[in-house]
């Protein structure tokens, strides 16, 4: 014991091992009333580091050239010992990555994690999933399948549609004229670099998150409540240590998420065509669009609304702008929010309304973004996108107009 | 640390010309990075001419050659297609094509060469996918009698009539674009920049 002491002890006096244990961990005081909704910060990191370790492991079969991409991961499929396994793993970990930041964004939305003092934590939140969006864009061509040839035609093509520069913009993502070779070799490089800048921006969220601390279903500053608790007399009264009350917490919370995760992995991979896209068992075709194309499930939201938003004066941008809009539009959020209360618990019918109503727009988007084209489903993409811009836009006056009620001094259950 | 004696206006100076002259040669070693994600060499020398023999090409079918990398079809047009094409116009964008996406001489009511025989780049001018081949008149999914043959794109629903151009209030902007091409016989067609051969 005393030489496990002496240690840690040479370790402190080189490396601040047991301060940063303490500081983020063992005494990092957290609101002693977390729910279900706080498991999905801690799981998206699961899944990060899953991505990661199963990514690194196909790199190591696939070939990142046109000619033989589709068929390396048909090699990875049938000849690699446990290769579709790791396949598998990673497919289902991206979908299950966005499931898992969907529902942490949404927790963020209901309980007002994104108000202040917690405004830059939300901002690098939005870059964390902007830099997921990217890298599962730029991996969903790798298997150079029909759907991801296609989808990513169109996607860089949403760069062409800018005035001006735009053709020559598109040119020099591809690296050529259509999508070619050289696109996928570059993408690949790409979707390796990318989920390092994600782990390091995921680092800068936490150590936004430990400077201002957790919020809670409460929505209650612990940090301006009573002091003193059963492990120090200047924590919080409402805080418990992370370690070990809330690490344990998440532990379970894996367990229940692994469990659903590998039902997916083991007896429905494709998900019915939602996790992996059937034109995509056809090696990519660059003489034809399959007969219905649409992006995975994770975009088809934004997609949705990309093609609600008609040509106007003969250019497809204004639609480009408004898909680019529906997601930049959450950087503005913590200045959108005027209510009094940050949680949903105490404010008012209005806020609960339009909120509740928001997760299903961005349901019914998803939905009409895998319909084929027709005239009804485009008017209600329409409606749908109005909706979902009018939520955002309206927030500073409905929020503020809400009837909330009193905010108790110290978190309830 | 004492500043006795120290001349701060000259030191910021010094400080501010440093990050200037730092500055520029970052950009001096940024420029090769963006620069190695234009397309290479070999890629700009790819656009090799390609013929296209349509000896075989019944009337109403259709012929899909790759050119650039991308497609390019070869429509041989039935009279009764032709016919329909001038019936069309007032549904149509810009049936005069008066957009430069076809060569000068194609700037014509049929926009080819020969009257029967449609070239162009099957590639939508909204988004890039390659439109579907619908010659069946009188399509229910694609308005009925109103529909006269031509091409539906499957990503975001814009039709183009069979002469290549765009129905107005699709979400494409322009018709499609008709590639540069000569006959070399009656039977052979070369697509091709500038009319080398291939």
């Amino acid at each position: 014991m005393n030489a496990m002491k002496n240690f840690v002890g040479w370790i402190d006096d080189r490396f601040p091992l047991t301060k940063v244990w303490n500081e983020h961990l063992a005494e990092y005081y957290a609101p002693k009333n977390f729910n279900f909704w706080y498991f999905f910060g801690s799981l998206a990191m699961l899944v990060l580091v899953i991505q990661i370790l199963t990514g690194v492991w196909l790199a190591m079969s696939y070939k990142p050239d046109a000619e033989l991409a589709f068929g390396s991961v048909e090699f990875i499929m049938r000849d690699v010992d446990w290769g579709w396994l790791i396949r598998y793993m990673h497919s289902t970990g991206a979908s299950a990555f966005f499931v898992v930041v969907y529902l942490h964004m949404f927790r963020g939305l209901m309980y007002g994690s994104y108000r202040k003092p917690r405004e830059l934590l939300w901002i690098i939140g939005v870059l964390v999933y902007l830099a997921m969006m990217a890298t599962a864009f730029m991996g969903y061509l790798l298997p150079w399948g029909q759907m991801s040839y296609w989808g990513a035609q169109v996607i860089v093509n949403l760069f062409s549609a800018v005035p001006w520069i735009g053709p020559e913009l598109g040119v020099w993502i591809r690296g050529d004229y259509v999508i070619s070779d050289a696109t996928l070799n570059r993408f690949f490089a790409l979707h390796f670099l990318l989920p390092f800048i994600l782990v390091a921006l995921v680092f800068v969220h936490i150590v936004a998150l430990h400077k201002v601390g957790s919020n809670n279903p409460d929505g209650i500053e612990i940090k301006k409540g009573p002091k003193g608790n059963r492990w120090s007399d200047s924590a919080p009264a409402d805080g418990i240590p992370f370690h070990p009350y809330y690490s344990v917490k998440d532990i379970a919370g894996v367990a229940g998420f692994l469990f659903l995760f590998s039902v997916v992995v083991f007896f429905a991979p494709e998900m019915g065509g939602f996790f992996i896209e059937h034109p995509n068992f056809e090696p990519a075709n660059p003489l034809k669009t399959p007969e219905h194309i649409a992006p995975v499930w994770y975009f088809t939201p934004f997609y949705a609304i990309l093609r609600a938003v008609p040509s106007i004066a003969g250019s497809a941008f204004p639609a480009v702008v408004a898909m680019f809009a529906s997601i930049l539009i959450m950087f503005f959020l913590p200045w959108l929010d005027r209510s009094p209360v940050k949680s949903i618990r105490y404010k008012g019918a209005l806020y609960k309304t339009m909120l509740w109503l928001f997760v299903i727009d961005f349901i019914v988007l998803g939905y009409l973004g895998v319909k084929p084209i027709a005239d009804h489903y485009k008017l209600m993409a329409q409606i749908g996108t109005i909706y979902y811009f009018a939520f955002f836009l309206l927030m500073p006056i409905y929020s503020k107009m809400d009837k909330t009620k009193p905010v108790p001094e110290r978190v309830t259950k | 640390m004492s500043a006795d004696g120290v001349d701060l206006k000259k030191r910021r100076m010094l400080t501010a010309a440093t990050s200037v002259v730092g500055a520029i040669g970052a950009g001096y070693v940024v420029y090769p990075f963006l620069a190695a994600w234009a397309p290479s060499e070999r890629a700009k020398a790819a656009g090799a001419p390609v013929e296209a023999d349509i000896s075989k090409l019944e009337s109403g079918q259709m012929l899909r050659v790759k050119w650039r990398g991308k497609p390019v079809w070869i429509v041989h047009r039935t009279e009764e297609n032709l016919k329909d094409l001038s019936a069309l116009e007032g549904t149509l964008a810009d049936p005069k094509s008066e957009l430069p996406q076809q060569p000068g001489y194609c700037q014509n009511p049929t926009r080819s060469i020969k009257e029967k025989y449609l070239v162009a780049v099957g590639i939508c001018t909204h988004l890039g996918c390659s439109p579907t081949y619908r010659p069946d008149v009188g399509a229910a999914d694609l308005g009925g009698d109103a529909w006269r043959g031509g091409f539906s794109c499957p990503c975001h629903g814009s039709k183009f009539d069979l002469a290549g151009r765009v129905y107005a209030g699709a979400p494409a902007p322009s018709n499609l674009e008709i590639p540069p091409h000569q006959y070399l016989s009656d039977t052979l067609i070369l697509v091709s920049e500038d009319g080398g051969a291939a």
